[in-house]
């Protein structure tokens, strides 16, 4: 028993299975990306005094350097398909290779931009006032920060300019946390978004590199049905693309 | 991404026995990725967590009838592996929270929706539109496997430290946010429920991918789309419903995750005070996120739950009035309206959330709009029985059931539509048996239809009629006990979760009677299943041996040997004519199968 | 225009032909991400201005993605019609909560 339209199209439909698969997954990816993101536009809109929307809490030259890196993914994503469908299979190779390695050099960004927030550090004072910094020491009666200096405006290139050590004294403070999801709604949602979107990442990294070693096998017997699986995991790697697209403004820019 | 399975020989009917790979006793009924099996072993869960939910319900009944009685019989074992939730047997308000909770989870997660659309789904489907199999047989096989972990998880859930989730199924924040504080928040019902969630929802994600593409794809040369048994059409539509409502809730499992386990506030407001103490979280989220994500899902769920109940009434209620299926295209447009209209209906169960009289009526308009669509599918099933030579068999007996009880469902729920009746009935026993009405004598009755409609196929032999009316007319007795006095109870203000049954409050002191007789009506409803039990086992091996198309039906799938081999069909089918060609006048039998020439 | 793409009638030249069209969005694409970066630094009359350039670019952005990366531009009614209902879907959940802020009994 052989299950029909695995490879060729029907011909009513014009479509092999896996792509009707494809899209439907990604439809129900849309909506999940949907449902985070109508929470952050909901969380945003909601901000209060006490939770004041942050402007300029991530670096944006990395953000953007990330950025051109998933866009060139998937273009050498889309090289590699055609390279499948011109039969260029050495061709493919270079390109998948290519992309897999967008892949991993994006998530060691991330990984890199995640480590700096964890070790950036926020204290809410009891008299109302707000402190981020380097942490330098963390005594049971008080904390020493190396506070960030802000200046005004927007800035392209992050501040890592430090003023001189400030003691707090622990019964002064009413809160106090390192950059993680618990620090505040935005870091609540950048941590959840982009976890969710690097996990994507990963998955379609692992499905590309099966496909560039193992997978390829299936060139030599039916070259089309790896072209058409490489097309399946391209549509999966431009819609992670595509999600970045939105997340990059969203979270690092606006 | 798995694209297809390539198995490596070619199945048929005859050859199967000379089969040299043998694919044991594992490959045959454990990892399967036969259609069939995963249908029947879908369906054999969700019997078991069906049953398992429905006797939670049996102890939380009693706590109802009999509070802070210790429980007679049971409570002595309950005493032994629960010590701190049922001390001496009594129920702890926590354990009865749990309880309640669970049999909310496990009914519409664990038991109606597996049976309903991924067991009859995957068995039926592939049948009625003549495929060989699912399109993608593997993940087919993950889906079962992702439910499987779900179940477990939810189960397991019970021994965690606090017990299981008790926020009631709908979780609602930030009661589920802070619920169970443990110094491990990772080993707790609360979170342990997310995580099952989790699974179950990536299950019936790969689930409706699986059956969208094989509705789409698969179907046999000359099967078009109004040849397609109704019951088709609403797996289909189900499918679509499943796939682009569950993920929000994934989001929403995702971020209430992050709440309990990293600390964030999405659902959590500033300046929250939890036993007089503002707790040490940021603030700044809103508890009502959590509620539009829960019910953009649980609204689209409803349908999910009825749209598969009213396929196969369609199916056995043509069968059994031997006459075509009264109004099939304005049946299936209303079913495909009513998936639409399901995804903007989500906030009546937010009335009194605070959010807004300007979302509030354009919710209440569009919760009356959708009583349409509903009404035509089921006036077209009960004009189906007008003039038709009714044989009143085991599956009809509970199709015809179907129809006044989810009648009643969905009548009780017009007034619930209308915000301003909703400040009075909100979160009162009416709500509960409004709801009740339409999945448990309705869909659950429908299920049942199912089972005894199909099992022939599955088997090869069919169930006892005796024993499936003793399982009927107790069963339709008794299920009304219980829920027809809840309409009682609640319009006299009787809440739904009160632990002592509204002992302690004078307003349902006039109503208090019934609870007795409602936990009497439930238990009794267990012991009215026993004979289905029964039959069940005992036809599978003793029924009477039947050929391929014991009801002289039309559809399909009675056109393969019972029970179907591998690969399903002798010979690749081709379908000549619409679904429900009963009596054709002219013809010599009274029905003309749909692969007919 | 239907059948540009499907699935088994690919004549080489016409995919070295499309090999061009992807360097171009490639291109426009890399570009997208300077002007978006850029204008989020131009001080608008407000913030919601802002908000909407750089919306308006990132739809561009995906638009060139889905398009010519995912082939929609020639794909099946099929596709179309899961992704018109998903899109209308996705649409009324932002809204719809949204709208949850346009009275003022919230908070």
């Amino acid at each position: 028993m052989e299950i029909p339209y695995t490879v060729t199209a029907r011909p009513d439909t014009g479509l092999w299975n896996a792509k009707i698969g494809i899209w439907l997954f990604l439809a129900s990816e849309i909506m999940l990306f949907g449902g985070l993101f109508s929470a952050y536009v909901f969380l945003r809109i909601g901000a209060d005094a006490a939770n004041p929307w942050p402007h300029g809490l991530l670096n944006v030259p990395v953000g953007t350097f990330n950025t051109f890196v998933l866009i060139s993914s998937s273009m050498t994503m889309v090289m590699a398909w055609a390279s499948l469908k011109m039969r260029k299979f050495a061709q493919y190779r270079i390109y998948m290779g290519l992309t897999i390695l967008c892949a991993l050099a994006f998530l060691c960004v991330k990984a890199y931009e995640y480590n700096d927030k964890f070790h950036h550090y926020g204290v809410w004072l009891k008299n109302g006032e707000f402190i981020t910094g380097h942490l330098e020491e963390n005594t049971p009666e008080s904390l020493t920060i190396l506070p960030d200096i802000h200046h005004e405006g927007r800035h392209f290139w992050p501040e890592t300019e430090h003023g001189a050590p400030r003691e707090i004294k622990k019964a002064d403070i009413r809160r106090w946390s390192n950059f993680t999801p618990k620090f505040s709604p935005f870091f609540a949602i950048y941590f959840t978004l982009t976890g969710l979107h690097g996990l994507h990442v990963f998955g379609g990294m692992v499905v590309n590199i099966y496909f560039w070693l193992p997978g390829s096998k299936l060139y030599r017997t039916n070259p089309e049905h790896l072209a058409n699986r490489v097309e399946v995991s391209g549509l999966f790697w431009h819609f992670v693309d595509l999600v970045w697209i939105f997340l990059f403004p969203v979270l690092y820019l606006l | 991404m798995e694209i297809s399975a390539s198995p490596a020989h070619v199945h048929h009917g005859e050859e199967h026995a000379h089969e040299h790979h043998d694919p044991g006793f594992l490959g045959k009924y454990v990892f399967s990725t036969d259609h069939k099996v995963i249908g029947v072993q879908y369906g054999v869960t969700g019997l078991i967590f069906l049953f398992f939910g429905f006797c939670l319900m049996l102890l939380m009944r009693w706590q109802l009838a009999y509070h802070g009685q210790p429980l007679p019989v049971l409570g002595p074992v309950l005493a032994k592996i629960f010590p701190k939730e049922m001390p001496g047997g009594v129920m702890t308000p926590e354990f009865y929270n749990s309880l309640g909770a669970m049999h909310g989870t496990i009914m519409v997660f664990l038991g109606i929706v597996p049976i309903a659309f991924a067991a009859f789904g995957n068995f039926v489907v592939p049948l009625q539109i003549g495929a060989p199999d699912m399109t993608f047989p593997r993940i087919n096989m993950a889906s079962y496997q992702a439910f499987f972990i779900g179940g477990v998880i939810m189960l397991v859930s019970f021994f965690c430290p606090g017990g299981a989730a008790k926020g009631g199924w709908t979780s609602y924040a930030p009661l589920a946010d802070i619920t169970d504080r443990a110094p491990n928040m990772f080993f707790t019902g609360q979170t342990m429920w997310l995580i099952g969630m989790v699974f179950l929802i990536t299950s019936s994600l790969l689930g409706s991918v699986n059956f969208i593409t094989t509705i789409i794809q698969l179907r046999a040369p000359g099967m078009t789309w109004m040849r397609l048994p109704f019951f088709c059409w609403a797996q289909l539509i189900t499918a679509f419903l499943l796939l682009l409502a569950f993920p929000p809730l994934e989001a929403a499992s995702v971020m209430q995750l992050m709440d309990r386990v990293a600390g964030t506030s999405f659902f959590l407001p500033t300046g929250l005070v939890v036993n007089g103490e503002i707790v040490n979280i940021s603030g700044g989220g809103s508890p009502l996120l959590w509620q539009h994500l829960f019910w953009f899902l649980g609204h689209p769920e409803v349908y999910v739950l009825i749209l598969p109940a009213m396929g196969i009434v369609a199916e056995v209620v043509a069968n059994n009035t031997r006459k075509p299926l009264w109004g099939y295209k304005a049946a299936v447009f209303s079913a495909l309206t009513l998936g639409f209209l399901s995804f903007i209906v989500w906030a009546h169960h937010m009335y009194l959330t605070g959010m807004g009289a300007r979302v509030s009526s354009f919710f209440q308009t569009t919760t009356i709009l959708i009583s349409i669509p509903s009404v035509i599918i089921l006036t077209a099933l009960l004009l189906s029985l007008w003039g038709g030579s009714i044989r009143f068999t085991v599956p009809m007996l509970f199709a015809t059931a179907f129809m006044p009880m989810f009648g009643i469902g969905g009548l009780t729920g017009i007034p619930l539509a209308f915000n301003a009746v909703v400040l009075y009935l909100h979160d009162t026993y009416y709500v509960i048996a409004h709801f009740h009405y339409i999945v448990a004598p309705g869909t659950i009755f429908a299920l049942f239809a199912g089972v005894y409609y199909w099992f022939p196929k599955a088997t090869g032999r069919m169930m006892n009629e005796f024993l499936g009316k003793l399982h009927f007319w107790p069963s339709l007795l008794f299920i009304n006990g219980i829920f027809m006095p809840m309409f009682l109870q609640g319009m006299a203000g009787v809440h739904r979760r009160w632990y002592d049954g509204g002992a302690s409050y004078d307003l349902a002191k006039p109503v208090l009677h019934w609870n007795a007789f409602m936990s009497w009506s439930a238990w009794l409803l267990c012991v009215s299943q026993f004979p289905f039990i029964l039959n069940f086992f005992w036809s599978i091996w003793f029924g009477k041996k039947v050929d391929h198309n014991p009801w002289h039906a039309t559809t399909l799938e009675w056109e393969a040997p019972s029970p179907p081999p591998h690969g399903n069909f002798l010979k690749p089918p081709v379908v000549h004519r619409g679904p429900y060609e009963y009596s054709v006048p002219g013809s010599e039998d009274d029905f003309i199968p749909q692969g007919k020439a | 225009m239907n059948n540009e793409h499907s699935a088994d009638d690919h004549p080489h030249h016409d995919i070295s032909k499309h090999v061009r069209r992807y360097m171009g969005v490639f291109l426009a694409l890399l570009l997208g991400t300077v002007v978006t970066v850029a204008a989020s630094y131009i001080p608008f009359k407000s913030n919601e201005v802002n908000i909407a350039v750089a919306l308006a670019i990132a739809t561009v952005k995906a638009t060139l993605v889905a398009a010519i990366f995912m082939h929609l531009s020639a794909e099946r009614w099929t596709i179309y019609r899961f992704l018109i209902i998903t899109v209308v879907f996705a649409i009324g959940l932002f809204s719809l909560t949204a709208l949850a802020f346009s009275d003022h009994i919230h908070r």
